[in-house]
């Protein structure tokens, strides 16, 4: 995926930019309501009406069902806003972490220092 | 005259704030890093004794969306919300700002071309709140120090670049030095070190710049300013970039300065760093 990836040249890398972040606004967007604690449930009651009230296109919608995190980023989504789409499924950091690297959380966990310091 | 009587380099972490909100500071995976911190809290209350913080920081999609981006903006109000970042607000006392004193700021860096976005209301979340109760003591509604936020866009590129940073700091050098009352004032540069949180680079963690970085900011911080972020990014990874907003500690700083203490940790997906520093009082007499 890698338009951004020549533009930048660091791999396995999305650097964040103006035009991955135009590619996904609707998604950040959505993402940045769900601070709100009536928006969560909003989004929890009925997903696809939210998604589509914040405008995601098919490829956004489906990356979001199959709460496929590598997708995401790559079609916009920034980390930062879209961890409040994990907080609302109960997706933590560290397994979103796990799976864009392609691996599962116990051998995510046993690459790092101090695994404790969550 | 205000003036500037410390600076400090302090990464910023969710998962340090949620430690210590938990009380974590004697579990085995989290007492080193409030050990870490300490001498640094304990120098900060006994010998600096300041009474107001600029702190640099950026925002985390919390307060400020892509729909308007500023690149830098200052906090210019009497005081600053605890931001709920998604998981209900922090147990912390809200901020004291000094309106006084951010309006003189904001009129000497704008003055100066450095042309900030102003803010009247300013939530705060982990990128402002990490370093602050690690390094200042607080009770139940108050802080000891008050504090003037000054964001920086590192998320959405075009970012600042590092020089830019570092021109900003020795322009907040000037600022607060032309200031007439007596104000003791601490600039707190955070973020970094090493971390990446997207991609199949998730994970990624470079001790060895992160500590290299801990000394050449002090010694030759005109080299740091100079690398691009394709530079740092790739050594620091793609949200390590945001370490550019130490420079902007640093540049208000004195030429040569001197460590009160540097401490180094990586448990996890950040290189969590600190750096005190003060100006080097004998090169100053000789200079
Ligand atoms: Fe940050």
């Amino acid at each position: 995926m890698s338009d951004n990836q020549d533009r930048w040249g660091i791999p396995g890398t999305y650097v964040f930019d103006l035009r991955l972040s135009r590619r996904g606004y609707a998604i950040n967007k959505m993402c940045h309501s769900l601070r709100l604690a009536e928006n969560r449930d909003l989004y929890l009651a009925d997903e696809e009406a939210y998604m589509t009230r914040f405008g995601l296109d098919d490829e956004q919608k489906q990356a979001v069902r199959e709460r496929d995190w590598l997708r995401l980023t790559q079609l916009g989504g920034n980390l930062f806003f879209f961890l409040k789409l994990g907080a609302t499924l109960g997706h933590g950091l560290y397994p979103i972490g796990a799976q864009m690297r392609g691996e599962s959380l116990e051998d995510f966990m046993k690459t790092r220092n101090v695994p404790g310091a969550t | 005259m205000a003036k500037i009587v410390a600076g400090i380099g302090s990464s910023h972490v969710p998962s340090i704030g949620r430690a210590y909100d938990q009380q974590k500071q004697t579990d085995p995976a989290w007492q080193p890093l409030f050990d870490g911190y300490e001498p640094v809290k304990r120098w900060l209350a006994e010998e600096v004794k300041a009474d107001v913080v600029i702190l640099v920081y950026n925002d985390h999609g919390t307060e400020f969306f892509l729909d308007r981006y500023p690149t830098f903006a200052l906090g210019v109000a009497d005081q600053y919300r605890v931001a709920d970042e998604g998981y209900g607000r922090r147990p912390l006392p809200d901020f004291p700002g000094d309106a006084d004193f951010s309006e003189h700021l904001a009129n000497a860096l704008v003055a100066d071309e450095f042309d900030l976005t102003l803010c009247q209301e300013m939530e705060l979340d982990h990128g402002f709140l990490t370093a602050m109760p690690l390094l200042w003591a607080h009770d139940e509604d108050q802080w000891p120090v008050k504090v003037v936020p000054l964001l920086t866009n590192v998320i959405q590129h075009p970012i600042p670049s590092g020089r830019r940073c570092y021109k900003l700091g020795q322009a907040i050098r000037r600022a607060v030095e032309s200031y007439p009352e007596d104000l003791r004032v601490v600039v707190v540069g955070t973020g970094g070190l090493s971390h990446q949180l997207n991609g199949e680079r998730f994970g990624w963690i470079n001790e060895a710049w992160d500590r290299e970085w801990l000394q050449r900011i002090q010694d030759e911080p005109e080299a740091l300013a100079d690398l691009s972020h394709k530079e740092v990014m790739t050594a620091a990874g793609a949200e390590g970039g945001e370490m550019i907003m130490w420079l902007t500690m640093r540049g208000a700083m004195a030429p040569q300065v001197r460590e009160v203490h540097q401490f180094y940790y990586a448990p996890m997906t950040t290189g969590i760093g600190l750096l005190a520093l003060e100006d080097d009082a004998g090169a100053q007499d000789a200079g």
